[in-house]
């Protein structure tokens, strides 16, 4: 493998790692918001 | 999404695009590259989710329940993804079918760009999420549908019916006409027959639109060896079946209104683009293609069709809205 091969292997591996950390944190935000959304409803947080 | 696993491809290595010949041994890459973001984007199909995602949201908009936009976005969402989950499962399992299309060549796991393990583990991954999330945060019946919806787009249109019978559009149709009835479901937990009717209409709508396709890319499906119906039965009854399978579509667009289901704003606009819609497809159903033909009027039927049915969505919702 060329450093060349390394260097694009970290790169895909650096921008794949960036998009699943944005990711997670839109579903973080996504649940927190819902779960607020289901108590000031007064709803259980399972469906019914 | 393994990152850098080694790869068990059972399609043979194709160049990368990130790659110059000269710098490593097409095998070898394909041995060790992870796949982009992007492609991970391209598997889940985005630009058939649009239509999916619009007659979901459509479908939620018609509902006579209101629903708080924090439920209704993650509603719209699980659709999204489940919309995606089933298009990467599809395409991880007709990777070899794809590669001997020109329109799907491209793809990333015909073009050498991803592993098909990769493939299957996010189409399982994101399909379990969206189902999963959807039970819990909106309700079981959505939930149940969504699941339904892509175990029929996997199970039986993509490992049954494709390429077994040119009834695999006919049958296989369901599966993108179950959004209406999640969104529907997701607003009001329960199933009527408004949603039905819309179900039906994606139902029947299918058959003209894909066969409208199959005529003018014909020969992509036959060197594939998929059974479409203009390689099995020709031309001239695939030009027959789209004329026939109009008219069942008509109604269903139509029946909303005098069913007293919409109002008198989604009967005028039903009326007229399905008026248009048979007009092309009657086109369509009594013309032959010569040698070289330039196939314009089935372009413009498949064309139409789409955004036929984004109109016709759009009015349900429009028509609710201003009730």
């Amino acid at each position: 493998m060329t450093p060349e091969d390394q260097d694009l292997i970290r790169a895909r591996q650096k921008s794949r790692a960036r998009v699943l950390a944005v990711l997670l944190f839109a579903f973080v935000i996504l649940v927190f918001a819902i779960s607020i959304v289901k108590i000031q409803m007064g709803m259980p947080l399972r469906a019914q | 999404m393994n990152a850098s696993k080694r790869l068990d491809h059972t399609l043979p290595p194709r160049p990368n695009r990130a790659y110059s010949a000269p710098q490593m041994s097409v095998a070898n890459h394909a041995l060790t590259i992870p796949a982009d973001w992007r492609d991970f984007l391209a598997l889940t199909k985005p630009r058939v989710m649009s239509l999916v995602v619009f007659t979901g949201l459509c479908g939620m908009l018609a509902a006579p329940a209101s629903i708080h936009p924090v439920i209704g976005f993650t509603a719209i969402l699980c659709i999204a993804l489940g919309a995606g989950a089933a298009g990467a499962l599809n395409q991880w399992y007709e990777a070899d079918l794809d590669g001997k299309m020109k329109r799907t060549q491209s793809r990333p796991l015909p073009a050498g760009r991803m592993d098909r393990q990769s493939a299957l583990h996010f189409g399982v991954g994101v399909a379990a999420l969206s189902v999963i999330l959807m039970g819990l945060a909106v309700n079981y019946v959505a939930a149940g549908i969504l699941l339904l919806s892509i175990l029929f787009y996997v199970l039986v249109y993509t490992v049954w019916l494709k390429r077994r019978t040119p009834q695999n559009i006919v049958i296989g149709g369901a599966a993108g006409a179950f959004p209406p009835l999640i969104g529907w479901a997701a607003a009001t937990g329960e199933i009527a027959l408004l949603p039905v009717l819309l179900f039906g209409l994606v139902f029947l709508w299918t058959p003209p639109h894909f066969w409208a396709l199959a005529l003018f890319v014909k020969t992509d499906y036959a060197n594939a060896g998929v059974p479409m119906l203009p390689v099995v039965a020709g031309e001239r009854a695939t030009r027959i079946q789209i004329g026939l399978y109009t008219i069942p579509m008509a109604v269903a667009a139509i029946a909303p209104w005098p069913l007293g289901l919409t109002g008198s704003l989604y009967g005028i606009v039903s009326i007229a683009t399905t008026a248009l819609f048979g007009l092309l497809a009657l086109h369509v159903a009594t013309r032959m293609a010569d040698d070289g033909d330039a196939m314009k009027p089935e372009k413009r039927l498949f064309a139409y069709s789409i955004s036929y049915l984004f109109i016709l969505f759009g009015a349900v919702a429009a028509d609710r809205i201003m009730a």
